[in-house]
């Protein structure tokens, strides 16, 4: 057995913390319990980690250190009643960080050329272009998006719903632009083009992620942010596609999946529907409610 | 890996996923979300993993330990401030 079966062993048994983690925190027993087991399996997932071959430890213990110390201070001093768009906050650096990891990886792509990546990674390129494309998007969205809810929770936006005139039109462009750059990026072997392609994403995803929040009122924000946390897990999934590694994959889709059925639940609970949360900003652009 | 298997895993995750919450009474509606939340900081595994000491050109050095900051903020934050949501909610429940 060596080091790699030794690391797939510790996700098998991270991911399975994770879900008794998520289990647990559904009923208020033992929801405090769950929140620990899940953390136990984060930390065991990252301590395995470790072990791999070729990491750069000092720059590793610097950005943990350092992304601890802020993580715990802010988690400590924000108030009561503050805490739903500190969530907001840390939801869209999980989303960032998605981004990034994609981003990173692409940069290997360009440093080394398709070809020899091809043969490294044992990957498909079509594959690999249109999942560092799928986690730079989502990972995106839910940066800006989570951003911007925020800043609508926190005060320092307007809190109101922002509509105007041909934002559905103007939304509906914006994502065709994003899916059309996402298609000629994936197909494209020009890696110049690609990397213009893909600078070209990462801002349509960035303003998509902010055109996405704005028409959604102030009170109905922890639904979206519900929704923009099963997006982040969608994001870290994704990104276990692209470097294949299991336990982003399980991790995130275990999230996205448990999100989005939490989000529909806090719907029902205002006796809405997902879809009147998110579009009913385009009707008070045209009917006034 | 395979990728096939991969896309194995994922599906069974995803109808884990959605089977795996039912009926959460409301006040854990934020815990719960707030606790997702720091496990969809796992990305922080993927950061790590990109943060190599070989010839990988200095931005995807750069990239990689600024997404390590980002997401370590995601799962050290996100743990602890759902901690102290739920030790507040035990204090209000007695």
């Amino acid at each position: 057995m060596d080091a790699n079966d030794l690391i797939n062993l510790a996700y098998v048994a991270a991911a399975t913390l994770f879900v008794f983690g998520i289990k647990m925190l559904g009923s208020a027993d033992t929801a405090r319990r769950g929140n620990m087991v899940s953390g136990l399996g984060m930390l065991l997932a990252v301590v395995v980690t470790l072990l791999a071959d070729g990491l750069d430890y000092t720059w590793i213990i610097g950005g943990l250190v350092v992304g601890s110390a802020i993580g715990l201070a802010a988690a400590r001093m924000v108030k009561m009643t503050a805490m739903p768009e500190l969530v907001a906050l840390f939801n869209g650096f999980g989303g960032l960080a998605s981004l990034l990891v994609a981003w990173a990886e692409f940069e290997k792509v360009r440093e080394i050329g398709w070809v020899a990546y091809e043969l490294e990674m044992q990957a498909n390129t079509v594959f690999s272009g249109f999942v560092i494309y799928a986690a730079m998007l989502i990972g995106g969205v839910t940066f800006t998006g989570s951003l911007f809810a925020y800043g609508k929770l926190s005060g320092k936006l307007s809190g109101s719903a922002m509509v105007f005139a041909g934002q559905k039109a103007l939304n509906i462009l914006l994502l065709i632009a994003i899916l059309a750059v996402g298609a000629v990026f994936t197909w494209s072997t020009d890696l110049e083009l690609a990397y213009k392609l893909f600078l070209t994403g990462i801002a349509l995803a960035l303003l998509f992620g902010i055109m996405g929040v704005m028409p959604i009122g102030g009170g109905d924000m922890p639904v979206v942010i519900s929704l923009l946390n099963s997006l982040s897990g969608v994001a870290a999934s994704a990104a276990g596609f692209v470097i294949y590694n299991n336990v982003l994959i399980v991790a995130g889709c275990l999230v996205g999946a448990s999100g989005l059925i939490l989000t529909v639940i806090m719907c029902k609970a205002m006796n809405r529907s997902l879809g009147n949360v998110l579009f009913s900003g385009f009707g008070a652009a045209s009917g006034g409610g | 890996m395979d990728l096939v298997l991969l896309f194995f895993i994922f599906v069974l995750a995803a109808f884990l996923g959605l089977e795996l919450i039912s009926k959460v009474p409301s006040q854990l509606h934020t815990p719960l979300m707030s606790g997702s939340n720091a496990i969809s900081g796992i990305t922080v595994v993927g950061a790590l993993l990109a943060i190599r000491s070989e010839a990988e050109g200095t931005i995807g050095m750069i990239l990689g330990v600024a997404a390590l900051v980002f997401a370590t903020v995601n799962v050290v934050g996100g743990y602890a401030v759902t901690d102290r949501m739920l030790q507040m909610f035990k204090k209000k429940g007695k």
